[in-house]
């Protein structure tokens, strides 16, 4: 309990955002034959026996098992790429994604959780054989029976103490040797005084032996580590596949020839290649090409950024339209994307470290605890001068406040807690994260990619003449730029024409002759029509006809699914909410308005985006930060809690607490409302365990406590405890 | 009284199957997926014939 705060991620979130590839650079080559996919969308029996068909029925499939856990699917197929499965699952109805196998290598191979599992079950059958002989004990065995019982549970106990209380050992003596006092300490204090008192006991033929106490200690407590570890685990692992979704890598332009390498092998002065669609690697200067840049994940504006030989671009900004050679002028971590990190480390410092309900326990706990033995040792010393009496209250005492209550506490909670929200789609990765997340007064949402898709849609329609819809798809189709895509979608049900001479203008548009008349879908500028772009809350792209006057074509950036419903839970639930963005006043304003958020800035860089969070913070405020770019990144260091969405940048989701694994936003309002109901059970929880060391200790220390006393109160509290955490499950 | 030389080692060789059991339980692998496994019991597809390996 005490490593409840050590995260299984990197203390700095800036660090792994810096070089994006470091830690793929060295990576070896995807084991042969099996591939693993990611089901985000699995959840049920039908679902498993749906996947598992559709996979078994495509020819070179050998093997398919679905973990339902970890959403995934091992597919034994030598030969098959996932690219040959993914339209299979597609077709049968179900969402995937390749996952690269050795990124997940550390995850799937859970050696310390079955480990832990081992010393649980070990425990569990020795307490249930001493049980045996215990309730004889109890129920009156006498002399020789009961020294022959007695040893009996010794030979059981002592092997088993040694084995699975070896976690404890473990952690007690790394603490004492780092001069600290945890918890495991006293755990493990207590673990021995009872063996070795109890043998000397049954030497001497004496009435009790606490064999059963020490073993029941060592099962109760394996539990609450056990499922510590599980959390966990699964958030790691979740984690992890989000980062062995995105596989960065670049086209090398040397000696005439193209070459994919990885993105940590670039060096200023490299020539690469970036075709359209592509993230660019890293910082450069456009050499040849001319085309349109989408810095939403840097920037937050939505609307696309001419590109022309000569400009320079940073790493994380997408190519959309045509194909650039770029000049790097920076890689790793002298790239923007690097820059970045001074930011985030200064906010992580600025937001401190946060003390979690399980340290601030521990740390009253343990002392207290040591301080009650020893002076019900010196009492009894001084009282009676029986040693043997002495060390037997002391032990008793450090048996009964023994923390099977508490250890189980928190754990318990926040697996009950993680699982319902893993269940609605929202992964925690660190352990302090609910009970931050129940303190938060204010919500701050970024604009782009978090409130809305970042994926425009059409919304005017109607100002296009039915006569030109064929047309106007066709030209859609020919080009893969966002806006083109959104008119293609939008005119899905109209027949498309047949054009000639389709040319796409990189930066402009698409021109084409249809029939005798020319055609053109683009920038304004470019087809010569007015436009004032900075009062207009959409994006905006004209379609010219030859002969015809240009239709204007609105679009506007489609909301998150959930997002209205997100933002009313929230304000209902009494939290102030508001819109951060680098966008333009005009987009910002618009969107508030749609969704009824009154308070927003417009036009705001990393830095002051990170700046608002610190002065709500100096106002007393406690944000959650939901954001998804790296322009929100040092935001989302720098706020007491933090969301992102699975579609954000690596480094947005290594800076934030949670991530959300679905499309939909609505999981946001059910964590804040999931974090409050765990804390307070947390608190239930040492209620409990305090109110039971109220009875139990005095009992103790006045030397009333007999072994059946300290097993009832030990299992009763423990699992009082746990059916209380249960409580949250759905 | 003599009866306990026999119940006694009777009761450790049973706790000792049921540990047995368990070992063999976890290394076989058989609680990596506990979602999983609560899902397939109501999938009828291998109820009349084991699944072929």
């Amino acid at each position: 309990m005490a490593d409840l705060t050590v995260s299984g991620f990197s203390a700095c979130p800036a660090c792994d955002a810096a070089p994006l590839a470091q830690r793929l650079a060295d990576r070896a080559e995807v084991a042969q034959g099996t591939l693993i996919l990611s089901l985000p969308t699995a959840h049920c029996a039908t679902c498993i026996a749906d996947v598992e068909a559709a996979l078994s029925g495509h020819p070179g499939v050998r093997h398919a098992r679905v973990n339902l856990t970890l959403r995934r699917v091992t597919v034994d197929a030598p030969g098959l790429k996932a690219d040959d499965l993914i339209p299979v699952l597609a077709r049968a109805g179900y969402e995937a994604h390749e996952l690269d196998p050795d990124a997940l290598a550390a995850t799937t191979a859970d050696r310390q959780g079955r480990d832990l599992l081992m010393r649980i079950g070990v425990s569990g059958f020795a307490m249930m054989n001493i049980m045996i002989l215990s309730v004889a004990v109890w129920s009156g065995a006498q002399d020789a029976t009961r020294d022959l019982f007695h040893w009996i549970s010794g030979a059981i106990a002592l092997p088993t103490v040694v084995f699975a209380g070896q976690p404890f050992f473990r952690s007690a003596w790394m603490s004492l040797r780092a001069g600290r006092l945890g918890m495991d300490v006293p755990i493990s204090l207590a673990l021995v005084l009872a063996s070795a008192i109890s043998v000397f006991e049954t030497m001497q033929s004496g009435h009790h032996a606490y064999f059963d106490a020490a073993v029941m200690l060592c099962f109760f407590l394996l539990i609450g580590r056990y499922l510590d570890h599980r959390t966990r685990a699964i958030a790691r692992s979740a984690a992890a596949e989000l980062t062995a979704l995105e596989v960065p890598r670049a086209t090398l332009l040397a000696d005439g020839a193209e070459r994919v390498v990885p993105v940590a092998a670039l060096r200023p002065g490299d020539l690469i290649r970036i075709r359209s669609g592509a993230r660019i690697p890293a910082d450069g200067r456009i050499v040849e090409g001319r085309s349109e840049i989408d810095r939403a994940l840097l920037t937050g504006e939505t609307l696309p950024v001419p590109a022309a030989p000569g400009q320079m671009l940073s790493a994380g900004e997408v190519n959309l339209t045509g194909p650039l050679t770029l000049r790097v002028t920076a890689a790793g971590r002298d790239s923007s994307l690097a820059r970045l990190t001074a930011l985030v480390e200064a906010a992580e410092a600025a937001r401190g470290r946060y003390t979690s309900l399980a340290e601030r326990a521990s740390r009253a706990y343990s002392p207290s605890v040591h301080l009650m033995a020893l002076c019900s040792f010196a009492g009894w010393m001084w009282a009676t001068g029986d040693l043997r009496l002495a060390v037997n209250i002391a032990a008793a005492v450090l048996i009964v406040t023994c923390p099977c209550a508490l250890g189980l506490a928190v754990p318990a909670v926040a697996t009950a807690a993680s699982g319902r929200l893993f269940r609605r789609g929202l992964l925690i990765k660190d352990g302090t994260a609910l009970e931050r997340l129940a303190e938060i007064d204010t919500v701050v949402f970024d604009k782009t990619g978090t409130l809305t898709l970042g994926s425009p849609v059409l919304v005017s329609l109607d100002s296009l003449p039915a006569d030109l819809r064929p047309a106007a798809r066709a030209m859609a189709e020919a080009s893969a730029h966002p806006l083109s895509r959104a008119l293609a979608q939008a005119l899905a049900d109209e027949p498309a024409a047949a054009l000639t001479d389709v040319v796409e203008h990189p930066g402009c548009g698409v021109a084409a002759r249809w029939g005798h008349r020319t055609l053109q879908l683009g920038r304004a500028e470019w087809l010569g029509a007015g436009d004032d772009e900075a009062d207009n809350p959409h994006s905006a792209t004209w379609f010219a006809v030859e002969g015809r006057e240009p239709v204007r074509l609105d679009f506007a950036d489609a909301l998150r699914p959930g997002a209205a419903d997100c933002v009313a839970r929230l304000r209902g639930a009494g939290l102030s909410v508001m819109v951060i963005s680098g966008d333009r006043q005009a987009a910002v304003a618009d969107l508030a308005g749609r969704l009824g958020i009154g308070a927003y800035h417009a036009g705001v860089d990393p830095r002051g985006k990170e700046a608002i969070i610190a002065d709500l913070s100096a106002e007393g405020r406690r944000v959650l930060m939901v954001g998804d770019g790296l322009n929100d990144t040092a935001a989302l260091a720098r706020a007491h809690a933090s969301i992102s969405p699975a579609s954000a940048l690596d480094a947005a989701r290594v800076a934030s607490d949670m991530v959300l694994t679905g499309v939909d936003l609505a999981p946001v309002a059910d964590a804040v409302a999931t974090a409050r109901c765990a804390t307070r059970r947390i608190r239930e929880n040492f209620a409990i365990s305090i109110a039971y060391n109220i009875v139990a200790v005095p009992l103790a220390v006045f030397g009333m406590v007999t072994p059946l006393i300290a097993a009832l109160a030990m299992s009763l509290s423990s699992i009082t405890v746990t059916l209380n955490a249960l409580r949250l499950r759905d | 009284m003599e009866i306990l030389s026999i119940l006694i080692p009777v009761s450790l060789a049973l706790g000792a199957a049921g540990l047995a059991a368990f070992v063999w339980a976890l290394r076989s692998r058989q609680f990596e997926d506990p979602k999983g496994d609560a899902e397939r019991i109501l999938n009828n597809r291998w109820d009349d014939r084991p699944r072929p390996d």
